[in-house]
């Protein structure tokens, strides 16, 4: 893959934080239309990594960069509308919104956003808030809740609201979701549910980057595969690969050698 | 030109040594339980009024003024356990709206049953100002700053040496390790809310024959006060000291130097451009947010 | 809230409006109903900031202020009709919002709370100080408002004109919680992160309300000072934004009926305690501490939840 063809591209990327360096000097790309997994031990750096690549943290070395353009230290509003969405590990949900408004929140880039317009009822807001309602209602069939619209945010189970997290996302029709511990929290029958989700998703075109302890899950879904330990990139490469490598078996099992 | 400056120099450690124990009161409470306390300038409003009172219905001062104190202690408790303590869990705003809630109620209270009239205390020790290179100052300004200063002291002692400071030292700092060796959590709270009072009280009571008081000083003496204490950065004890005596000091030159109708303002200022440039004070203990 | 019953709410509303004035006995309640009429409009807006938005504002009666004192100064010293006035007064207001905003709104929780309170004490000194302006502590008079050349005058137009500025700010205010600026708004009190995730600029946004409701607060500061006659720098004080607050508290936060019930009782209930001083003081607080405890959503939203609806 050249780096013409690369979605995201990761160089020497680096963040420390007092004394600790979270993430060394990780490099890798990303390409489309695939599903892409960061895996590793507890500390590994994985949620910098992804906080980093978002624009939720900034590096202190090294840049990102997202179909051909620098992104490092851009806020996550504007990379939302470069093209990439995230969800989050504890589900951050709108509580006082219904399940419906959460995922049309999603949407909020692609709206008439000026609030003078809103009270007015000018330029065709009210009739566009209406076509996003049929959208968002079908996302949530997408994602497996369809009949939760009109359920405020506070009253929805814990797997519910990952789902809904996901429906969000995808309403801002991102290029790249990147999706932080997707299955953490979810029992085996709604891990494989949560599977064939992110597989019609990324069948549906759009490139997913997942950080996962769950390793059968990311085993079954992804096509490549970024391993850190110690904010280090250790293996790279396609499932069997990573499988088999020895550094990647020492860093979980603490076998050395 | 030296008197001058002087003068102002005096007048403005005399007020900042009040605004230093508002402000050692407000860091106590944060402190302890993460609360800001809006209703301390009001403890010193009650110190001086109390006070007066006291001495009105014909107290010997060496009763009248610990007594004050006293009661405003037993007065922060009380604040403490009828208002703060049912509401402990809840959001920032209401919080601070409870403590607004608060201040209003103890000077409604003081305006219904004293009315809006000022009144003075005597100054300890007369009032023939002793000259200092020209410049005049108060012997109660003397008694200001050195009361205040061994107040300082005592709340050093008291946090360094005995069990129950460091007991407080250790809920501030960690409240879920501190109740898991024991320390009983409702009592430092309790205790924070008295000695905060407490202070309040004795700030008051000493500036209060040289300010005057009235029902409604305790807004500004507490607004101030929190300014200071976040000038020296929230939750440091030195701060809240060195705040509060900078801040008395730049009012006072304000006051002398620029405009006296305005020196009121200069808190305020000084706090606006503080949160914008410096939202963790002098000292930077804890930046003055809940995330 | 959906649209269905949120046009069955307005109408009730103006029904309700429209209504009252067969119920007021005399000029006093009259008086009484405009005074709470105004609040509302003003508490909305601060509602929006403080309940849905999830800031906090101490210092809104300096906004108020501005306005007022625009309308008194602009209109008596120097002749300009008080729509101009009006408006000069709310452009003033809406720039120094601007100025603000961004800086402070970086803040949370108590510094925030600071930060708006400091602003709100330093507009209300200037407004004491500068007497060859404003007055002064004693005040200033204000010319009687007129229109075009309409004046109202007497208290039924003025009831009317307020009622009816009620249910537009009602109505815009519903239009705005609904949209996506609204949705973004609430989004950021609760779920930051995911806003932003979704593309929503935390800075812009707050920073926009903060103006609105500023904006609104002036609206209404002119207004008052036509209809009163008179304004004191008491508009601007530190007691009229706890006052402001407490209405938006007790009602409800993130209620629009919250607010104008909350406005409602907090304009009346004081003017049944006049009688003895500081009573009014310590009513409100006691009023605030206990809502706070007891219902800390404020009266609509936990009665809402009592009555299961």
């Amino acid at each position: 893959m050249t780096a013409a063809d690369a979605l995201l591209e990761v160089r020497s990327l680096t963040r420390r934080f007092a004394g600790v360096c979270a993430v060394d000097g990780v490099s890798f790309s990303v390409g489309r239309g695939q599903v892409h997994a960061v895996i590793g031990p507890n500390g590994a750096g994985k949620t910098t990594l992804f906080n980093l690549i978002t624009g939720f943290d900034s590096p202190t070395v090294g840049e990102v960069r997202f179909e051909g353009h620098a992104v490092s230290g851009l806020p996550p509003h504007r990379l939302a509308g470069l093209g990439i969405g995230r969800t989050f590990q504890t589900p951050q949900i709108c509580a006082e919104l219904s399940a419906l408004e959460n995922v049309m929140l999603g949407a909020h880039l692609r709206l008439r956003r000026n609030p003078v317009a809103a009270m007015l009822r000018l330029g065709g807001i009210v009739q566009r808030d209406r076509a996003l309602r049929e959208k968002a209602a079908e996302l949530l069939a997408f994602v497996g809740i369809g009949t939760s619209g009109d359920v405020p945010g506070r009253g929805m189970a814990y797997g519910d609201l990952k789902r809904l997290e996901i429906a969000r996302a995808l309403a801002a029709e991102p290029r790249l979701l990147c999706l932080d511990e997707p299955a953490a929290g979810l029992n085996p029958r709604e891990t494989r549910d949560l599977g064939e989700l992110i597989r019609g998703i990324a069948d549906s075109g759009v490139t997913v980057m997942l950080v996962e302890h769950d390793m059968r899950l990311v085993m079954s879904l992804s096509q490549h595969i970024i391993v850190l330990n110690y904010g280090r990139k250790i293996a790279e490469g396609a499932p069997d690969e990573v499988n088999r490598d020895a550094e990647v078996l020492s860093a979980y099992l603490g076998v050395h050698g | 030109m030296l008197a001058e400056f002087l003068q102002f120099l005096f007048s403005g450690l005399t007020v900042g040594a009040t605004y230093a124990l508002a402000a050692l009161g407000f860091t106590i409470v944060y402190n302890a339980s993460n609360v800001i306390n809006f209703a301390q300038g009001e403890f010193l409003m009650l110190g001086g009024m109390l006070a007066v009172f006291l001495l009105e219905i014909g107290l010997p001062s060496w009763v009248a003024l610990p007594a004050a104190i006293l009661l405003v202690a037993a007065i922060g408790v009380a604040v403490e356990r009828l208002a703060i303590r049912p509401a402990r869990d809840a959001e920032v705003v209401t919080l601070v709206i409870i403590t607004l809630g608060v201040s209003l109620v103890l000077r409604g209270a003081i305006q219904m049953w004293r009315g809006t009239a000022t009144h003075a205390l005597p100054p300890f020790s007369g009032d023939t100002p002793i000259m200092v290179a020209g410049a005049a100052l108060a012997p109660q300004s003397l008694w200001v700053i050195g009361v205040a200063a061994a107040a300082v002291a005592l709340l050093w002692w008291f946090f360094e040496r005995t069990r129950w400071g460091k007991a407080m030292v250790a809920t501030a700092s960690n409240r879920l390790a501190a109740r898991l060796v024991g320390v009983r959590i409702e009592v430092v709270l309790m205790l924070s809310f008295a000695l905060s009072a407490a202070l309040g009280a004795l700030g008051g009571i000493i500036v209060a024959p040289i300010t005057l008081t009235s029902f409604d000083v305790g807004i500004m003496l507490g607004l101030k006060g929190f300014v200071a204490a976040v000038l020296g950065g929230l939750g440091s004890g030195v701060g809240a000291v060195a705040g509060g005596l900078l801040l008395g000091v730049l009012e006072a030159m304000a006051a002398g130097y620029v405009s006296s109708s305005y020196k009121d303002a200069v808190p305020f200022v000084v706090i606006l451009l503080l949160f914008m440039f410096l939202p963790r004070g002098m000292f930077g203990a804890h930046a003055p947010e809940r995330v | 809230m959906r649209l269905g019953s949120r046009g069955v709410g307005l109408a009730m509303t103006g029904i309700g409006l429209a209504i009252l004035p067969l119920l007021l006995p005399n000029a006093f309640w009259y008086d009484l109903a405009t005074r709470a009429a105004i609040n509302a409009v003003v508490v909305i807006g601060l509602n929006l900031l403080i309940g849905y938005a999830g800031q906090i504002s101490l210092g809104h009666a300096g906004f108020v202020g501005i306005g007022a004192y625009a309308s008194a100064v602009l209109t008596s010293r120097l002749g300009w009709p008080p729509i101009a006035a009006m408006a000069a007064g709310a452009l003033a207001t809406a720039f120094l919002a601007l100025l603000v905003a961004r800086p402070i709104l970086r803040l949370r929780g108590h510094a925030l709370a600071m930060a708006t309170l400091g602003l709100g004490i330093i507009l209300s000194m200037i407004f004491t100080n500068e007497s060859q302006w404003t007055g002064g502590p004693d005040g200033i008079v204000v010319r009687p408002f007129s229109l075009l050349g309409l004046a109202i005058a007497g208290e039924r137009q003025w009831y009317w004109l307020c009622a009816a500025l009620l249910l537009v700010t009602l109505w815009a205010a519903g239009n705005l919680v609904d949209s996506p600026f609204g949705r973004a708004m609430r989004a950021l009190h609760t779920a930051e992160p995911a806003a932003k995730a979704v593309g929503v600029d935390p800075a812009a946004v707050k920073a926009s309300i903060f103006v609105l409701s500023a904006v609104g607060a002036s609206l209404m500061g002119s207004l008052t000072a036509h209809y009163v006659g008179f304004v004191t720098p008491q508009v601007a004080s530190f007691l009229t934004s706890v006052e402001l607050l407490t209405m938006v508290v007790v009602g409800g936060m993130a209620s629009l009926a919250g607010s104008v019930v909350g406005a409602a009782v907090l304009t009346v209930l004081p003017q049944l305690l006049t009688r003895f001083e500081g009573a009014e003081t310590a009513a409100f607080g006691l009023v605030l501490v206990a809502t706070m405890i007891a219902m800390p959503r404020g009266l609509v939203p936990t009665l809402r939840e009592r009555l299961g609806r």
